[in-house]
């Protein structure tokens, strides 16, 4: 079998595998035994959830109900997914900001407090380290969730850059929040069910607001953000009132927001034209030829301060020579390092990720194709086992977003 | 299916993904690869499928890729594959042979894979060359132990 969700799961656990060599080199695979667990394992395996290794954890691909079903369902009423093996953080202290100001290529200082946004960790040559959400909570406290793949490499970035900080006086600690749990809770449903647990009122709340506040009776941190195009929150919460969580929403929701799995949250994200960290982006892929120039702050572009911010402000003058784009295709449904062609047959990039998409029931996939060849509508050939199926560059979002927005 | 697919790391991240149906269909009168095809022989034509269990393991069937009529297959060479939204696979052939024709409805239906895997999602007709390889296949019993004996590894 090649391809799709299997081969994302085994090159993030490869990478894992690489970064440390301690635990999992002495072993010709990690064993069953070897995963970490989430606090919601034994309530995933009671609710059908079919479990497999996925960067380290043993994870939910998908529950009874298909793929397909899944992901149509997540939009148009609600799904709830268990992300607790991704990894939380707070950086705290007066230097917090200008702290992690050298290490993402974000506006930290000028997002108002109790807002986030999408961010890059970025290294010496402006390539990507990783992805992550990022909040001010406040003005010395800044919460963070970067990927289950990358914690070990993103964490060992940051304890490296945090001591030289500090040596110069800085001040910035920071906590890894392992003591919480974290669930994403997606869809049209997911604002009314979610206030049927909370006093606070959630219509004011927007996307990319985070709030601390009191779920069925947990203090939990609500961020109100996704990684399905649709509206709907991730909440942090203490683990040993994660299950009670779960139950709480399940049963608010009476059975429309669905347990969804790692299969269909890969189709969603896909949809909703989503990097995913390892296929979509890597370190030697720069913010702005992935199509996040949006989320360096003008601020950024001015001053630099980053990591690789030479490499980027560069790019941002001349132009990429690679760029990110989507496409529709015929044919199989292409994945991750299809060949693309031109029109000549001529070599011009490669897919990073595509599949069949449940919810526009036809193929879709990203890639990186050479500048010139990035504008929408034009014509391409994706080569799929040897033979070459027409495709063409379409905008993405190819599933419209649903944002919660003033 | 290549065996690849249940025989590598990819079979843990398909493990379990039966268990809460016990037991596939598995149809008396095939005979089956260990890499889940099945073929039905009337005289020295073939018809060949992927079984139950195969196409529960792989999900909503999106494409199945079709060999020509006329191209050669060779037992357990790969002749197609079989694409769902959840991963692709490999499709290996029981017999050896020359196609002689393809089901054409699942270009536009390919769920006809999962909704009838030994009816109307049949893949390919071939013409056998050897009907000494059949030998070498598994019939309906050794086939459902083989599967419960894979499910219960991973």
């Amino acid at each position: 079998m090649r391809g799709g969700l299997w081969q994302l799961g085994q090159s993030i656990t490869r990478r894992l595998a690489q970064a440390d060599k301690k635990t999992i080199g002495r072993r010709c695979f990690a064993s069953d035994a070897d995963l970490k667990k989430t606090v919601l394992y034994d309530f995933h395996v009671v609710n059908g959830g079919k479990m497999v290794p996925f960067a380290g954890w043993s994870m939910p691909i998908q529950y009874k109900d298909s793929i397909m079903d899944s992901t149509i369902n997540c939009r148009e009423n609600g799904s709830l997914f268990d992300v607790a093996h991704m990894c939380g953080l707070s950086l705290k202290g007066k230097d917090a900001i200008p702290f992690l100001e050298k290490l993402v290529i974000a506006d930290v200082a000028g997002l108002a407090p109790g807002t986030g946004t999408l961010t890059v960790f970025t290294n010496e040559k402006g390539g990507a380290i990783d992805d992550s959400v990022i909040t001010k909570v406040t003005n010395d406290h800044l919460y963070l969730v970067v990927n289950a793949g990358c914690r070990d490499k993103d964490l060992a970035h940051i304890e490296e850059h945090m001591k030289s900080f500090k040596s110069k006086g800085g001040d910035v600690s920071w906590h890894i929040h392992d003591e919480r749990s974290l669930l994403a809770l997606q869809g049209p449903l997911a604002a009314p069910v979610l206030q049927h647990l909370t006093k606070d009122d959630l219509s004011k709340m927007y996307f990319g607001e985070f709030r601390v506040l009191d779920i069925n009776g947990a203090s939990c941190f609500l961020t109100r953000t996704g990684y399905t195009g649709e509206d709907g929150f991730e909440i942090s919460v203490p683990s040993e009132n994660a299950v009670d969580l779960a139950k709480a929403i399940l049963e608010k929701s009476e059975g429309k927001v669905r347990l969804t799995g790692l299969g269909a949250r890969d189709s969603l994200r896909l949809e909703a034209g989503l990097c995913l960290y390892g296929n979509d982006m890597e370190q030697h892929i720069t913010p702005v030829e992935a199509g996040l120039t949006w989320a360096i702050g003008k601020r950024r572009r001015a001053e630099g301060g980053f990591l690789g911010a030479e490499v980027i402000l560069k790019q941002i003058e001349e132009g990429p020579k690679i760029r990110r784009v989507g496409f529709f295709s015929s044919g199989p449904p292409p994945r991750s390092h299809s060949e693309i062609q031109d029109s000549n047959g001529q070599n011009i990039g490669e897919i990073t990720s595509g599949g069949f998409s449940p919810c526009l029931k036809k193929n879709i996939a990203m890639g990186y194709v050479k500048t010139g060849n990035h504008k929408a509508g034009t014509n391409v050939k994706i080569v799929i086992r040897g033979k070459s199926y027409d495709g063409a560059v379409t905008k993405m979002p190819f599933v419209p977003t649903k944002y919660y927005k003033p | 299916m290549a065996t690849k697919l249940w025989a590598s790391r990819a079979a843990s991240y398909l493990r379990v993904s039966t268990f809460h149906r016990a037991f596939a269909t598995v149809v008396k009168d095939l005979k089956y690869a260990d890499s889940h095809e099945w073929v039905k022989v009337d005289g020295s034509s073939a018809t060949i499928g992927i079984t139950d269990h195969a196409q529960d393991h792989l999900g909503d069937v999106v494409y199945v890729e079709l060999p020509e009529v006329g191209a050669s297959v060779t037992q357990s060479g790969s002749f197609g594959a079989v694409e769902s939204v959840k991963a692709t696979s490999d499709i290996n052939s029981p017999v050896s042979g020359k196609v002689v024709e393809v089901n054409e409805k699942l270009n536009d239906t390919p769920g006809l894979v999962n909704e009838s895997p030994y009816q109307d999602g049949w893949i390919i007709k071939v013409e056998i060359n050897n009907n000494d390889e059949l030998k070498s296949l598994m019939d309906h019993d050794q086939y459902s132990k083989f599967c419960e004996e894979e499910d219960a590894k991973h």
